[in-house]
């Protein structure tokens, strides 16, 4: 049990649903020997939750379990979370499992005179008896309303159930469809008082997304938003984006980022190893290529790679990158780079980041990439997309892995600035990568707006590519204005003619040095 | 309480097979089940005399079988034969309606 003794809960024991982030929402877990109610549409991941809660129940915290449905059959339901990886046939053979499948059709059926639920009672109670269970799930027991036509008779029955689930201690779920007026058809609420959960599916510019929020839950404190919550292969998990604690080790290692002087500008030594970084540019500006070239890089340190690609397909990414002499292949071919090139706005935000979840625990890596992360949103406003990063960053860290994010950014000013404000407080280091134009010639341009933890250039650097990788330039100061490009050259040449006053003489010097 | 109207319940003691096979689920002896078996014994001795059997199942003795014939309510009773299975539920008192339920037709 993870009730704590310091507070309220001494009286209100909880029995944990051991799904990630629900039993930290609810401080421990769901009220024990009681019933609680889980609420939602169709389609919402109910009974999902629900079999979460009895397979944990059986596998982790020795509580065997009764699962009564009225809507699926045993088989169904086993196939179904087989699909989380639960395997309800053999805890059934273990007898650390019960399914009963209640099936009422209204058209075999014929009602004359009195009746009680007595048939429904007897069978749960031989289930209870069976596996001496500790946790009930009745999914949905509202099927019972279009079953029967005697509401009256029924509702009596249901408040002898619960009562009955009560004074067996059966920490029990009950599901139920969502109402238009009230909080369920039937009002279920009315007799399930203790705790309400309610689950819900919602689509937003054709990007869906679950959430799950704690209604009410008496007798204990609990969190009150709206959580995000995924149905990946593992079972169900509940991102409490605001309680995720912010506790994991920073690693003093740096780690270079496959550009000289880019490091250079980091305080000479690249990023800190697990750090973020996050690459913010317009079109055409090279983001893809420094986070190809920190991929390189890594790799050839002999690190591995995860690299998701979200506007090309690996093989063009690999083409295109060869032109600027950074070769992905041979990382490909020795197995230190995996590239997933998708597009993930196809399989909804949440579910892209279940897989993005998965791969990374598959993979180990040591760098991820993530080219772009604007992409993983259709709406550049989307408010799921900063509590969506903040969770894959904290994931990264926690697991150890160095991130790299591109992002793509209008052409000016003011909107680069707001665009970003959302994501790059979650950022350590942050480059921008800018067109600059003038004289009819534009050149790229990038600076480190921030970099935590470390001495960093405040110099806007040239960034030039050619076939031998990413460069960067100083630029060139004169009279006070910035020259770049053709004009620098000119400049340079000038100056070392000697026709003109440097004013930025340590750049010079280096070009020399170069030269 | 088992007990049967008819015949001995769950085997049938004629070689000839029954035309109507009845399964009369109850949990224990309350007056809706001695209510419901009455009801039926009448009805049955009125409609289908010497053509019908009644299986009386009690759920308290025997829990595990409310699960084959998917008991909810009781009583229930059950038509196994003639096919398809019908349930009526509820202590049978309205004869009417449990005729039409079992779909037997009234003696004119």
């Amino acid at each position: 049990m993870t009730a704590k003794k310091d507070n309220v809960s001494a009286t209100l024991v909880k029995a944990p649903t051991g799904i990630d982030g629900l039993d930290e929402i609810t401080g421990g877990g769901l009220p024990r020997g009681r019933p609680t109610l889980v609420v939602g549409g169709p389609g919402c991941g109910k009974t999902m939750l629900a079999a979460e809660f009895i397979v944990q129940g059986a596998v982790r915290y020795g509580e065997p379990g009764v699962f009564m449905m009225f809507e699926e059959n045993s088989d169904e339901l086993t196939a179904n979370v087989r699909s989380l990886g639960f395997d309800l046939g053999k805890l059934t053979k273990q007898k650390k499992v019960a399914l009963d499948y209640v099936r009422i059709e209204r058209s075999e059926i014929e009602e004359t005179g009195e009746y009680d639920l007595d048939g429904l009672f007897i069978r749960l109670a031989h289930a209870v008896e069976t596996v001496n269970a500790k946790r009930v799930v009745l999914d949905t027991i509202e099927a019972l309303f279009s079953g029967l036509s005697d509401h009256a008779v029924l509702r009596a029955e249901l408040r002898r159930l619960f009562r009955w689930l009560k004074d067996r201690g059966m920490t029990a779920v009950i599901t139920g469809e969502r109402g238009a007026n009230s909080l369920t058809r039937y009002g279920l609420e009315e007799y399930v008082a203790d705790c309400v959960i309610m689950l819900d599916h919602r689509v937003t510019e054709q990007v869906s997304t679950r959430r799950l929020r704690v209604v009410k839950y008496r007798g204990s404190a609990h969190g009150t938003n709206e959580y995000p919550f995924l149905i990946g292969t593992e079972g169900l998990s509940v991102l409490p984006i605001t309680s995720l604690r912010l506790d994991h080790a920073a690693s003093a290692e740096r780690v270079a980022t496959g550009i000289a002087k880019l490091d250079q500008m980091l305080g000479g030594k690249g990023i800190y190893r697990d750090s973020s970084m996050l690459i913010s540019g317009a079109p055409g500006t090279g983001k893809s290529s420094v986070g190809a070239s920190v991929a390189d890089a890594a790799c050839a340190r002999g690190e591995r790679v995860l690299l998701f690609a979200y506007e090309e397909s690996a093989a063009q990414l690999a083409r295109n990158m060869r032109s600027i002499g950074i070769d992905l292949e041979r990382w490909v071919k020795k197995g230190r780079l995996h590239i997933h090139a998708s597009r993930p706005t196809l399989q909804g935000l949440e579910q892209h980041l279940v897989f993005m979840y998965d791969a990374v625990r598959d993979f180990r890596p040591n760098v991820v990439v993530v080219d772009p992360i604007s992409n993983l949103s259709l709406d550049r406003d989307d408010m799921g997309l900063k509590p969506t990063l903040m969770r894959l960053i904290d994931f990264l860290k926690q697991s150890h892995v160095t991130a790299v994010f591109t992002s793509l950014i209008g052409d000016s000013g003011a909107a680069f600035a707001e665009s970003q404000i959302g994501v790059s407080s979650l950022m350590d280091t942050w480059l921008l990568l800018s067109n600059l134009e003038a004289n009819g010639e534009r050149t790229r341009a990038l600076q480190v707006i921030k970099s935590r933890g470390m001495p960093h250039s405040n110099q806007v650097r040239e960034f030039v590519f050619s076939d031998k990788g990413i460069d960067l330039i100083d630029v060139f100061v004169t009279e006070g204005r910035v020259l770049t490009g053709r004009m620098r050259l000119g400049a340079q040449h000038a100056t070392v003619a000697g026709n003109v006053a440097p004013a930025a003489p340590g750049a010079i010097a280096k070009r020399k040095a170069k030269r | 309480m088992k007990k049967s109207a008819a015949v001995e319940p769950g085997k049938p003691v004629r070689a000839v097979k029954v035309e109507w096979q009845l399964r009369l689920y109850v949990a224990g002896q309350t007056a809706k089940s001695a209510a419901a078996l009455r009801n039926l014994q009448k009805l049955c001795e009125t409609h289908l005399a010497g053509r019908y059997e009644i299986e009386v199942i009690d759920l308290l003795v025997n829990p595990k079988l409310a699960a084959g014939d998917q008991i909810l309510a009781v009583p229930t009773l059950v038509r196994k034969f003639p096919e398809p299975i019908r349930k009526i539920i509820g202590d049978l008192s309205n004869e009417e309606r449990v005729l039409v339920g079992l779909d037997v037709k009234p003696v004119p």
